[in-house]
């Protein structure tokens, strides 16, 4: 519940603070849509990794290379970290109180899921295109 | 980081343990927060012991026979004493809901009774609900039209009518956005449950030329998007209403208008 940092300030202003960020409904669209486009994404995803569970090497390399897989896989991971953001990001708004602390989280929650997926659609792209 | 353990001066102690009635064959065990904000201490749990042959039925009936009969400054909230005025909302047994309609026998002894949880407390059993009212008023909680008012009433159909069914029934009494983990964190943006529930009763209202503006007013990450479904203002509102479902219903409309 609000502390009440000053007792000139009325129940009004202090329930509309900085007004309406008018922002939120994309991030409820983006969790709707990647939730959605996982449920395939994730079997094709399972259904290649047992494919791979007997590959050696060299089969695995060119599995992972050909074209359609490589392809889900790099679906598979844009959604599954565009996902992991949208959710963190609601973890960082509902627990972390202090202003600053969760700019800077939300900051190292950006920069962790673009770096994940980046290297993991790098890895991808390098089967694909490097033998 | 959330707030998770109270601040040293809100942890409870042992308080006070009263006598009991005398001659009395049915006693049940009552342990009630009590808290001066006069005495400088901190909160007490005080044990009392009530004759059910000699008392309502009601949680509330033995509050209001401890507080006629064994100490006159329990300090509580109450009005209707039939679930219409949300005046006796409190916690007992760990479940927010109105000491009123919450009969003796259907809680296990001893009775624990608290005040709504993570609200700042006036004194014993009494929450500050001015911050709780305010999220209310910010809703703007009543009719608006552009249209010139008709000569008799707005004209609604029975179907439109319908739609406010287990909306309008709000009592206002906080158990809902009390019971919120959301609400709890995050109550000073996060209008809570009750709120938004009124929100959605009149962003449903087919008379109601406001919507636009209304959602406008919602599409905010904490004022509307720190809800995530948990249910508990659903399981305790005393009047079997569910804030979640309106809750969706309003995040479905946010959608609507962009998709």
């Amino acid at each position: 519940m609000p502390k009440p940092d000053s007792i000139v300030q009325t129940p009004r202003a202090r329930v509309k603070y900085l007004g309406v960020a008018r922002s939120g409904t994309e991030t409820l669209w983006a969790i709707r849509l990647t939730s959605f486009a996982l449920l395939p994404l994730t079997i094709a995803f399972v259904v290649i990794v047992a494919m791979l569970g007997k590959a050696d090497l060299a089969s695995a390399r060119a599995l992972l290379g050909a074209p359609l897989v490589a392809i889900l896989m790099i679906l598979f991971v844009l959604a599954s970290v565009w996902h992991m953001a949208e959710g963190m990001r609601s973890v960082i708004a509902d627990y972390i109180r202090h202003q600053h602390m969760r700019e800077l989280a939300l900051m190292a929650n950006f920069c962790f899921a673009a770096g994940v997926g980046l290297v993991c659609v790098f890895a991808v792209l390098r089967l694909s295109f490097v033998q | 980081m959330a707030e998770i353990a109270l601040p040293k001066n809100s942890v409870y102690g042992p308080g006070k343990i009263w006598p009991k009635p005398a001659n009395a064959k049915r006693l049940t065990e009552f342990q009630i927060y009590r808290w001066n904000p006069d005495d400088g201490l901190n909160p007490q749990i005080d044990t009392f012991y009530v004759d059910l042959d000699d008392c309502g039925p009601m949680v509330l009936d033995a509050l209001l026979y401890i507080k006629n009969r064994i100490d006159p400054t329990l300090t509580l909230r109450r009005s209707c004493r039939e679930g219409i005025c949300g005046s006796c909302a409190m916690n007992i047994d760990g479940q927010n809901t109105l000491a009123c309609t919450k009969a003796i026998d259907e809680v296990k002894a001893p009775v624990k009774i608290f005040p709504l949880p993570h609200m700042p407390v006036v004194k014993d059993l009494v929450p500050d609900l001015t911050h709780f009212y305010a999220q209310h008023a910010s809703i703007e909680p009543w009719l608006k039209t552009e249209t010139p008012a008709p000569e008799k009433e707005w004209l609604q159909s029975p179907g439109d009518r319908s739609k406010l069914d287990g909306l309008y029934e709000c009592i206002l009494c906080a158990c809902c956005s009390t019971s919120c983990p959301s609400y709890w964190w995050n109550g000073d943006r996060y209008l809570g449950p009750s709120a938004l529930l009124q929100a959605y009763r009149w962003l449903i209202d087919s008379r109601d030329e406001g919507t636009g503006e209304r959602l406008d007013e919602l599409e905010d990450p904490f004022r509307l998007y720190r809800c995530h479904t948990i249910m508990n203002c659903a399981r305790a509102c005393p009047k079997g209403l569910n804030p979640a479902k309106a809750i969706a219903e309003i995040k479905n409309m946010m959608v609507a208008r962009q998709a």
